[in-house]
């Protein structure tokens, strides 16, 4: 359904008259769901998570360039396909509840989008309850405006507006943030029940008790690159089911597991900018050489799986 | 001390109760977690504690006076939402100098690169300007924090690195917080105890 290979993301920037500096926040990225999956994207904050999720709709900011490839349905997205297909066969749950129009109330949104995604004016109010009763939201919630609602409601909302439609791709940024249990497992079951039609699904978020029990499969981002694919069950167990150093430490630092922050070895963010040489974790990395730093390290298949290690 | 003395607050005149009748104390150096369903009021509490909604109803004490309306809030908040929290026409440097001047170290602990600071929020992620909001919330005159989801946009890792250092930083000064989550592990992982909205 969506492939994406080798998709780098550059930022350019003026700075004092004509210095131009560049950010490469996502790089060497490949990324592939089939249809009927939900992969869970999960990684760093900062690691380009979103930005992945914005390129594949067409919606990054003006001053980006993408390079690389991303089809879908097995025909490239160009500009002009993510502009006709966006909304209609492929829709964002976005992460910012700031995407909600502060002056609509939430249920006449919810409505549009229903709109937008193919059914007919007259049906649209029918839709739009059923999704806010799916949600769990009460009916008066409609003529609520988005300042008015809360964090987790408005999360539903936006959630609601992009899964009443009959879009084949939803790419799902932080669905469950907000969310107290009860409401976030439901979200999600809804988000299977839409993937066993056939749909696919990208489920961005760390909440991962919430998303690992229904996803397919994992992709772990770390600084802008994709360092394993794994079958999501490998984070049900112990960490040594993960193949790469970052994700068994990241298993390790959930707070039902140990709440471990890591070793602080080189007492610095996670990874600096600008050392796209070598691999992204060496900086904290327990296994990490000299051969490490430099060499950005190649893709390792397991069958499906994969990871960007040279010591896995 | 940080009390709320029968607070409640709602929308309209006549509308629904968004938060009713809540009593709460928050002691210096204590950290307390406030739980509930989604909807149930917890952020809307926080911002009355915070100063940024007058309640309808009750009022909220800082060391038994009121709310002091101008100048530095002892009470800081940490909002949900970090994107919204910031002036998106600002650059970050000024954006994290709006209060204080953070010194180096806390930057490098809650992981901030200084690259960051002279962009602006649309150039950062949720979970970078969450930790540039954090480090400006903790001035020497925070004497109360109210953190609202603080770190559900964070990877695990990050989050428990942020979380000890806002706790070693406000361990050391005395500082009492409210820990509004709706992960009970991580509640108990922090608070010494937890409140059900």
């Amino acid at each position: 359904m969506l492939t994406v290979t080798d998709l780098s993301i550059r930022f350019e920037r003026y700075d004092r008259g004509l210095t131009r500096t560049v950010l490469t926040p996502v790089h060497h990225l490949d990324l592939d769901i089939g249809p009927g999956e939900i992969v869970a994207v999960i990684g760093a904050s900062g690691s380009g998570k979103s930005l992945l999720a914005h390129a594949v709709l067409g919606i990054l900011p003006d001053n980006c360039r993408v390079d690389g490839e991303i089809r879908f349905k097995g025909d490239p997205l160009t500009p002009a396909r993510q502009k006709a297909l966006r909304g209609r066969e492929m829709v964002l749950v976005p992460q910012s509840v700031g995407f909600l129009n502060p002056l609509k109330n939430v249920g006449a949104q919810v409505r549009r989008a229903a709109i937008l995604g193919g059914a007919a004016g007259r049906d649209a109010p029918g839709i739009t309850d059923a999704a806010f009763a799916r949600y769990g939201l009460a009916p008066a919630v409609q003529a609520l405006f988005p300042f008015q609602v809360s964090g987790g409601m408005a999360r539903r909302v936006l959630t609601a507006t992009a899964t009443v439609g009959r879009a084949d791709l939803i790419v799902a940024d932080e669905p469950t943030t907000g969310l107290d249990q009860e409401a976030a497992q439901q979200s999600m079951a809804f988000l299977r029940s839409l993937a066993d039609e056939g749909r696919s699904v990208m489920v961005i978020s760390h909440d991962l008790s919430a998303v690992v029990p229904v996803a397919d499969r994992v992709a772990v981002f770390l600084s802008g690159t994709t360092v394993e694919g794994a079958p999501a069950g490998s984070f049900n167990g112990q960490p040594e089911a993960l193949r790469h150093p970052y994700s068994r430490d990241m298993w390790r630092a959930l707070p039902g597991h140990g709440f471990d922050p890591g070793p602080d070895r080189a007492a610095g963010p996670t990874w600096s900018e600008g050392e796209a040489d070598g691999c992204p974790y060496v900086r904290r990395c327990a296994r990490a050489d000299a051969a490490c730093a430099d060499t950005f390290p190649p893709k390792r298949h397991f069958g499906r799986d994969f990871v960007r290690c040279r010591h896995a | 001390m940080l009390e709320a003395r029968g607070v409640g607050h709602r929308h309209g005149r006549n509308g629904p109760w968004v938060v009713r009748e809540v009593d709460l104390t928050v002691a210096p150096g204590e950290v307390v977690g406030l739980f509930g369903p989604s909807g149930a009021g917890k952020t809307t509490l926080g911002n009355i504690l915070g100063g940024y909604l007058a309640p309808e109803a009750g009022a909220v004490f800082v060391d038994g006076a009121p709310l002091p309306r101008r100048g530095y809030l002892p009470v800081q908040c940490i909002h949900q939402h970090p994107e919204l929290a910031v002036n998106p026409r600002w650059p970050l440097s000024r954006t994290l100098r709006e209060a204080w001047s953070p010194p180096e170290a806390l930057l490098g602990a809650l992981g901030i690169l200084p690259g960051w600071l002279g962009r602006y929020p649309h150039e950062l992620s949720g979970g970078e300007l969450q930790r540039l909001v954090v480090a400006r919330a903790l001035g020497p005159k925070t004497r109360y924090l109210v953190a609202d989801e603080m770190t559900v946009m964070l990877d695990a890792l990050t989050q428990a690195r942020l979380w000890r250092t806002v706790m070693d930083h406000c361990r050391e000064r005395g500082v009492g917080m409210l820990v509004i989550s709706h992960d009970v592990a991580l509640l108990s992982r922090v608070c010494s105890r937890t409140i059900s909205l």
